[in-house]
């Protein structure tokens, strides 16, 4: 399911922590229930972050893809 | 030439706001304050213990005697014999000692180390640091509460390891580890087990099948500067130091036999004070788990329920910046702190938060001390919902 288009690319490259997760938090409601939200983001601590926020909001973590320049882009898809 | 700091308490700046000295100390797991049974005997003991305890004359023989003394102390709370127990620098020099000279000893065709991913930095970084030696690090994962399982770590044992270390319980988190339950395990492959306890010394029941035993004696109420390492007899253990022969061989230098003293004067009165103490913290440590979820929203209570040390607690509030939250929680008068790490340099989240795949942002850990009240326990959730609901107001927070 990973291969779903992102519906909204959030670039949240040098951004610290937590703000890449607000911004998540923030747009999510911006698309449609079932609908993938991606986050760019340089700061290690969103790879953990990311998936700990889909665990304690009730939203899946669909994985972490390469961006075109290489940095990760965190995979969230809206469950509710 | 300024002497501030080092000047006595009539030069001390006065520029320390008065509500300052109401500050509760909820680091007890960075260090406590000395233990008052601690405070005397390190007085007399720069009267008594300043000599050089190798020498021969009247005054080194005293400072021995007080040493022998000091090392039978801490040997008994261990549960060894007082000739395995050394002193060291401090709790990170122990642990550098134990993983270097395990190394040290090691029969030839053995190099891996075996860690779990929570050990606290000195333990993967003194592992690391032999790679050009031709050490190899294998690290095993820990489940979402922190817990190492007993079987999986017992698996990445095997005739080629050289030492295994897993400690005694989590210094981020709490989590208790099944030391002796990997033991037998280990001792069937011939592989020696380093358990760092220095959150656990003084606090909770100790494993007993270790090889090789660290701690610090600043997180029992004994001064900074104080570490002990522990080599059981038989263990494949030497000094990775240059040769010197001071305590056994094992850690060169003189010893700072003042420290040491005060340091056993502590933790033998922290060892009869220990299971009251345990009762009492696991209660209020578990008071602040239970209210925690229900006064904050977002936030993430970290570590084992219940396999737990009795004293510590934490949790990762969602959309906080831990530093911000320890700031702010200073200014209101306590003295916590953060795996968090969004403004650090590294920008590295806590490797332990990271191995639990928990927040690793808005971070706070509360460890308690000896002389913590509910009523502060009461006034600090209180605090940190005011100051938690007000950063979060800051930051805009969804």
């Amino acid at each position: 399911m990973s291969e779903q288009t992102a519906s909204l690319t959030l670039d949240c490259r040098g951004m610290r922590c937590p703000l890449p997760v607000i911004e998540l938090a923030r747009r999510l409601s911006d698309v449609a229930v079932g609908d993938v939200v991606e986050v760019a983001a340089d700061d290690p601590a969103a790879a953990t972050d990311v998936p700990a926020w889909c665990r304690m909001r009730g939203h899946e973590y669909v994985g972490a893809l390469p961006a075109a320049d290489g940095m990760p882009a965190y995979r969230v898809r809206r469950l509710s | 030439m300024s002497t501030r700091g080092v000047s006595t308490h009539a030069d001390a700046p006065a520029d320390e706001p008065v509500d300052r000295r109401r500050t509760r100390h909820f680091d007890a797991a960075s260090g406590e304050p000395l233990h008052p049974a601690a405070r005397e005997v390190l007085l007399s003991a720069h009267d008594d213990g300043w000599a050089d305890p190798a020498r021969l004359y009247g005054s080194a023989r005293r400072a021995r005697m007080l040493l022998d003394n000091a090392r039978e102390i801490v040997a008994a709370v261990l549960g060894c014999r007082p000739d395995e127990v050394s002193f060291t620098a401090g709790g990170t020099h122990a642990v550098h000692s134990a993983v270097l000279g395990a190394f040290a000893a090691r029969e030839r065709a053995r190099s891996e180390i075996v860690v779990s991913a929570v050990e606290h930095s000195s333990v993967l970084h003194s592992a690391a640091a032999l790679g050009p030696q031709g050490a190899v690090t294998r690290q095993v994962g820990v489940d979402g509460l922190g817990s190492v399982d007993a079987d999986e770590f017992a698996r990445a044992i095997h005739p080629a390891s050289v030492l295994a270390c897993l400690q005694t319980a989590n210094h981020e988190v709490g989590t208790v580890q099944p030391v002796d339950e990997v033991a037998e395990h280990c001792e069937r492959h011939g592989v020696a087990l380093l358990t760092d306890a220095a959150q656990a010394v003084g606090r909770t029941e100790l494993p007993t099948r270790w090889s090789l035993l660290t701690a610090s004696a600043h997180k029992w109420g004994g001064p900074p500067g104080v570490g002990v390492l522990a080599v059981r007899r038989g263990a494949r253990w030497r000094s990775p130091w240059p040769e010197d022969e001071r305590e056994n061989g094992r850690v060169p230098g003189v010893q700072n036999v003042p420290g040491v003293l005060a340091a056993a004067a502590a933790l033998r009165a922290r060892a009869e004070e220990a299971a009251e103490l345990a009762t009492r913290h696991a209660e209020l440590t578990e008071r602040i788990r239970a209210r925690v979820p229900g006064l904050l929203s977002d936030v993430d209570v970290v570590g084992h329920p219940r396999h737990r040390l009795p004293h510590l607690v934490t949790f990762s509030c969602l959309y906080l910046d831990g530093e911000a939250l320890v700031t702010e929680l200073d200014r209101a008068g306590y003295a916590v702190s953060s795996g968090s790490s969004c403004t650090s340099s590294t920008l590295q989240p806590s490797h332990v938060l990271e191995a639990m795949g928990a927040l690793t942002h808005g971070n706070v850990r509360v460890s308690l001390g000896p002389d913590v009240t509910i009523d502060e326990v009461d006034e600090f959730l209180a605090v940190v919902t005011d100051v938690v609901g007000r950063l979060r107001q800051e930051a805009a927070a969804p």
